[in-house]
């Protein structure tokens, strides 16, 4: 047609809107001249000048020694403290995950006692600093010299222990990173709960399922895929959160590096070796993360709409709050 | 149940009333549904059609009057001349005996087709994992959905899942069918798939009471015409009677409008 159309046409002109205009074959891939962007080309250029300039400068720095970063990467003493992070990190993300299942269900409750204590815990939880909640969990022993089990509102005790012998620094640390996390981790249960459809619960009543089995058989298989990711982000957090520890002498991987350089004086020198421990931390388990979201979501095209939505709310929520 | 002799209506509705709020939706509803009859509910949106379907099995509470299901009390027990309500296994037991079918599935959307079936007879009926899949199966022959045991619920046109859906509520092997608008969400091209099914089983000589807006069904299956307006019933009858002659001027205006 169009070739037709091009030998009608004559260098003496053709109506207006015709297709003489066009060149080549309709069929030909287009080639078309790109739309230039000049002000991308400058902002390039500039940006690949500052950080040469920036790489120049540190490498040339003669006050910050990189040959002493491979000397401590495994040092004995840094992979105590790494090892320490990730103990630090699991059992504090275990504690907060079963506190933050308990609010979060406490928050959903029909017992306005039970929800009003969850919404108390979590927003009393959320919205103080960890470095303070770290803190006061590690000085508990001072108003509370013993710990123990009295039977309320008498003086009969049952069992009673030191403070200071069960407070330890590490024990405050996973006690406050579990409370604290526990708060995040109960509106990110909340949510993926909240997120499965009224309709899915009527369903199941009207089925004649009772409550209880439509919670664990409709309602959380359908959650936990939406809760996933936001969970391995709380988790990604809790690894480099973990340094607070350090405040209240945790020799966890931040702590232990301290104690290094306040001998040599090597700070940045072994912050940056903290710094390359905790990214391949983060990195591996970002990577773990994926591969578990891949496994939840694989096979489960009914959950396709569930996947889109997942995660969107309570990521942006939280990352707001804190 | 008034008189021995008397058979159970499935379905008796007294004076009922529900309201939202300052909202009235239910304004005194008397209604009853006999065995093996097809019931269908038509009125405007608003009307409080599906909120008096939803009450008889109690998805929504009723402020006042009676609901009987059978001739047991919807929700509560009677005892003493006091009403005490149901605990929650109760009420569940009490739904298992009512299937009903919504106007958006409600499918369990990480279950496949036969996981959707078998879920609540496994469970509830006690039927071992076999015979569950045996029933499931000629569930789905029955709808017309026998290659689609594996299928997920996305994997499904909106008509198809509907479908399951029934075969769904059937599994239970209620005496009793409501259906909340079950073509409402579908392409018109689907419909006619859903009718069927839902004509064969009123032909089956099940129970049913269906909210609408088709009233060619109403019209070719249904015993009997419900209109509904403003949580009132209207107008009820034989369904060719109140299409061709509605009493009411209110009745007569709606059905010419989706007529």
């Amino acid at each position: 047609m169009l070739s037709a159309a091009s030998e009608m046409s004559t260098p003496t002109g053709t109506p207006a809107g015709g297709p003489s205009g066009a060149s080549g074959d309709v069929d030909e891939a287009i080639r078309a001249v790109p739309v230039r962007h000049p002000g991308r080309m400058v902002a390039g250029a500039v940006l690949v000048l500052l950080l040469v300039w920036l790489a120049i400068t540190v490498a040339g720095n003669e006050e910050f020694d990189f040959g002493v970063i491979p000397d401590y990467l495994f040092d004995p003493v840094i992979l105590d403290g790494v090892r320490l992070t990730l103990v630090l990190t699991v059992v504090s993300m275990a504690f907060g995950l079963v506190i933050g299942v308990v609010a979060a269900i406490g928050r959903l409750s029909d017992n306005p006692v039970l929800r009003w204590t969850a919404g108390a815990y979590i927003w009393l939880f959320r919205g103080t600093p960890v470095l303070v909640q770290l803190v006061f969990w590690f000085n508990i022993g001072i108003v509370f010299p013993t710990l123990g089990l009295t039977i309320p509102f008498t003086d009969v005790s049952l069992f009673s222990v030191e403070s200071n012998s069960v407070v330890t620094p590490l024990n405050a640390a996973i006690l406050g990173l579990g409370l604290n996390s526990g708060a995040y981790i109960a509106e990110i249960v909340r949510a993926g709960i909240t997120s499965v459809g009224r309709g899915q619960v009527e369903a199941a009543s009207a089925l004649g399922l009772e409550p209880r089995r439509t919670m664990r058989r409709i309602v959380l298989p359908q959650a936990i895929p939406v809760a996933v990711p936001p969970l391995g982000n709380e988790f990604v957090s809790m690894l480099k959160y973990s340094a607070l520890a350090s405040v209240i002498a945790v020799q966890e991987l931040l702590g232990s590096v301290e104690t290094i350089y306040s001998v040599n004086l090597r700070t940045l020198e072994l912050l940056v070796v903290a710094s390359i421990w905790y990214l391949a931390l983060t990195t591996l388990f970002s990577f773990l993360q994926s591969l578990l979201e891949r496994r939840l979501g694989r096979g489960r095209s009914g959950i396709a709409t569930v996947r889109a939505r997942r995660g969107r709310a309570p990521r942006r929520v939280r990352k707001a709050v804190r | 149940m008034s008189t021995p002799t008397a058979p159970v209506p499935a379905v008796s509705a007294r004076a009922i009333r529900k309201s939202y709020g300052n909202n009235e939706v239910l304004c005194g509803i008397d209604l009853e549904v006999d065995a093996g009859q097809v019931q269908v509910i038509v009125g405007p949106s608003g009307s409080g059609k599906s909120t008096f379907l939803r009450c008889i099995n109690h998805l929504e509470r009723i402020d006042s009057g009676r609901l009987y299901v059978e001739g047991d009390l919807v929700g509560y027990r009677e005892h003493r001349g006091r009403l005490h309500e149901l605990r929650p296994q109760e009420v569940a037991r009490q739904r298992a005996r009512t299937g009903m079918v919504f106007q958006h599935f409600n499918l369990f959307a990480h279950m496949t087709v036969t996981q959707n079936i078998v879920e609540a007879p496994r469970h509830l009926r006690g039927l071992t994992k076999r015979d569950a899949v045996e029933l499931a199966h000629g569930l789905l022959q029955q709808v017309g959905l026998g290659d689609k045991a594996n299928a997920y619920p996305a994997e499904l046109s909106g008509g198809q899942q509907q479908r399951v859906a029934i075969a769904r509520a059937l599994a239970m092997e209620p005496r009793l069918m409501l259906f909340d608008e079950p073509t409402s969400a579908l392409d018109p091209e689907l419909v006619g798939d859903v009718l069927d099914v839902m004509r064969g089983l009123a032909e089956g000589g099940m129970t049913m009471v269906v909210v609408t807006h088709e009233m060619a069904f109403a019209r070719d299956v249904g015993d009997a015409l419900v209109v509904m307006a403003d949580g009132q019933v209207i107008e009820q009858g034989p369904p060719r009677d109140v299409l061709a002659n509605p009493a009411t001027e209110r009745a007569a205006k709606f059905l010419a409008r989706v007529h």
